[in-house]
């Protein structure tokens, strides 16, 4: 075990999937001498070489269509989007194509792609590196999207999603990259796609999110159990398909749910969330559903005080959960 | 007639290495498409099947092109259009034919997609969609493992000249220019994108584009058979030496209507088509045939009449087979769906 960053932690997934298959290889911009503009595949190049370790052209709806066709060729692809700002060109690429590869070829054909791309924003990033592209994608049948908030998930997600045999999302938290550290085992685990993850039990709110809004949630229940409120939280960690089972217990467990994310509110994954527990848990809410994310702006602004405005923080978390708890 | 396999120096397809044979056989599969494509209008039109988009006028340049490859080892990412390249290179009759009318059996997509979107593992055929050119940068990323693996093979990709105007095509291009790919890029110009005319879409060839992603780009005659095929046939050997990509843009002109619902006389005339119809590759290769000495009138009556009833045969088959089940909708969503089902 080892004490590491979340992008030690993801650079680790890349570099022990590739030892394991040799079918696995990293393509996109900056990836190779570089080591990508976050030094997320830093190194990598230098052990297995140019042609695992691809720089692309600046063209994002390449990288992912080059790396469909080589996936349905059998290879192993990893595409890195620099930025989940930047994944647009590759929409088509990855809803039309990839997306459906399986289901339109009765299962002759399939596409296991990993689309690795960086979310989130608090780092003054501006309009255009700040996003999160989550819901653009959710809602899309046939892609699988993951959102890791720790280090330990990050490598053990990101194992799972290149093992995966249909094309997955991988949204990494561009936030969480230095700032979260975490113990993270050196040998080969997988954390499973598809199952959501109880992050602290608690009797009197229930909290689901996913990815960097997590820590703010941790550490406001830590504070609100000093002032006798429980929190019971649930982690998505995949946010396609949903762990719907997870979530009704989650829901059931306290009767009162906020759900938290950094993505837009409106078309964002908590009104799923929210659905699902209006459709199986009605009789068991205590209060209306609750949903804090981010504002309806159409991006996060690059001026201090209206990024703050725009970003979650423990204090507004604590503030919506406390809330909550007092209903 | 030659006996199969013997090349006549003296002929045009002997000078490209084709036996009379395979020069015969070339247009066998020319004329299947024809066939197909008939059947197929007439079978929208009853009633019996609920779309067809034609390949028509545009047989030479495919099956030329299709003969030109390794049709043992090399990936095919063909168009909607693509008939004569798809029955080039293994589909059958009946393959088509369970696709046009949506069955359970259909080896494209089990009767999920439209007619025309190709598919299958077997034949090395890659999986295609609606959205147009998407393509291009798959058969990028085919030839792209292929060269990672050292395989000996090359990927073959087709599109029409308004889908040339897409992001992917460009993309695509680029791409295999720089990383020098074993990939055939072929646009099948038609001059048409359903009813906006080349002059709208264009302002230059598109084979003068590979200049600029760094690799030979030549337009052909694409009702020419044996034009396409040696060009085609150029390229891949160019591939297969690692000097990568080539962009070959084959002139040719859509005799038919874009699709079942569309009426063309709405946006060009009457002569027009008919104009173009006598250059239709089909009876020039023929007569080429015919002009070597290797084909007859009667030859010709009797493969008419076999390849019509192969497309009855083929007709009977699909339109008896059963439709894919509603249960099934969900089925190969993900790996694994359907299969495991209480």
């Amino acid at each position: 075990m080892a004490m590491m960053e979340y992008i030690d932690a993801i650079r680790l997934a890349m570099k022990e999937e590739m030892a394991l298959d040799e079918n696995v290889f990293v393509l996109g911009e900056d990836v190779g001498v570089k080591g990508g503009v976050f030094t997320t595949t830093k190194g990598l190049q230098e052990i297995y070489g140019e042609d695992r370790v691809m720089d692309t052209p600046l063209s994002e709806s390449a990288i992912a269509g080059v790396a469909i066709g080589a996936a349905m060729y059998g290879m192993k692809p990893i595409a890195e989007m620099q930025y989940s700002d930047f994944m647009l060109p590759a929409t088509n690429q990855i809803i039309s194509e990839a997306a459906k590869i399986r289901y339109r070829s009765n299962n002759d054909w399939s596409c296991p792609i990993v689309v690795r791309a960086p979310i989130g924003g608090g780092i003054f990033g501006g309009l255009y590196h700040s996003q999160c592209m989550e819901s653009v994608f959710f809602g899309t049948a046939g892609l699988k999207i993951v959102a890791p908030y720790s280090a330990y998930d990050a490598k053990g997600l990101l194992k799972a999603a290149i093992r995966d045999p249909d094309p997955v999302l991988f949204f990494e938290n561009k936030k969480c990259y230095k700032l979260i550290k975490g113990d993270v085992p050196e040998d080969d685990y997988v954390v499973p796609l598809g199952k959501a993850n109880l992050l602290r039990e608690g009797d009197d709110i229930t909290v689901i999110s996913y990815s960097l809004p997590l820590h703010f949630i941790m550490q406001a229940a830590e504070e609100l159990e000093q002032e006798g409120i429980t929190s019971h939280v649930l982690d998505l960690r995949t946010i396609q398909p949903l762990d719907r089972q997870a979530i009704i217990d989650a829901a059931r467990r306290t009767g009162k749910v906020l759900i938290v994310h950094e993505d837009n509110l409106t078309g964002g994954v908590g009104g799923e969330v929210a659905a699902i527990i209006a459709e199986e848990c009605l009789f068991d809410l205590d209060a209306p559903i609750r949903r804090l994310a981010g504002p309806d702006a159409p991006a996060m602004p690059i001026n201090p005080p209206q990024e703050k405005a725009y970003m979650l923080n423990k204090d507004k978390v604590k503030a919506a959960m406390r809330d909550l708890a007092l209903f | 007639m030659k006996a199969e396999g013997t090349i006549d120096q003296q002929t045009r397809h002997g000078k490209l290495g084709l036996s009379d044979a395979q020069a015969i056989e070339i247009y066998r599969y020319m004329m299947m498409a024809r066939k197909f494509d008939e059947r197929s209008l007439l079978l929208q039109r009853a009633g019996k099947i609920n779309f067809h988009v034609s390949g028509v006028g545009q047989e030479a340049a495919q099956v030329g092109a299709a003969f030109a490859l390794d049709r043992e080892k090399d990936y095919f990412l063909p168009y909607y259009r693509d008939y004569g390249f798809v029955l080039s290179v293994g589909m059958t009759a009946r393959d088509l034919m369970l696709s046009a009318f949506a069955k359970a059996e259909d080896p494209n997509s089990a009767g999920r997609q439209m007619p025309g979107h190709f598919g299958s593992k077997r034949l090395r055929i890659v999986t295609g969609s609606s959205p147009v050119t998407t393509q291009v940068p798959h058969a990028v990323g085919v030839a792209l493992a292929a060269k990672m693996k050292k395989q000996e093979l090359v990927s073959f990709v087709t599109f029409g000249e308004g889908s040339s105007n897409q992001g992917d095509f460009h993309e695509g291009c680029n791409f295999a220019g720089v990383h020098k790919l074993p990939v055939i890029i072929m646009c099948e110009n038609n001059q048409y994108a359903i009813s906006v005319p080349v002059h709208k879409q264009l302002s230059g060839k598109i084979s003068d584009r590979a200049l600029g992603y760094g690799f030979p780009g030549i337009r052909v005659d694409g009702n020419d058979v044996l034009e396409v095929y040696a060009a085609v046939k150029e390229a891949r050997e160019r591939a297969i030496r690692g000097e990568g990509p080539t962009l070959i843009e084959a002139m040719v002109y859509r005799l038919s209507p874009h699709s079942t619902s569309d009426n063309d006389l709405a946006y060009r005339t009457k002569e027009e088509v008919d104009a173009n119809w006598e250059k239709d590759g089909l009876p020039k290769y023929k007569q080429y045939l015919i002009d070597c000495g290797i084909w007859n009138e009667e030859q010709d009556q009797a493969l008419q009449k076999e390849c019509t009833e192969i497309m009855k045969e083929a007709t009977e088959y699909a339109d008896n087979a059963p439709y894919p089940s509603a249960d099934d909708l969900l089925k190969h969503v993900f790996a694994g769906d359907g299969e495991d089902v209480q």
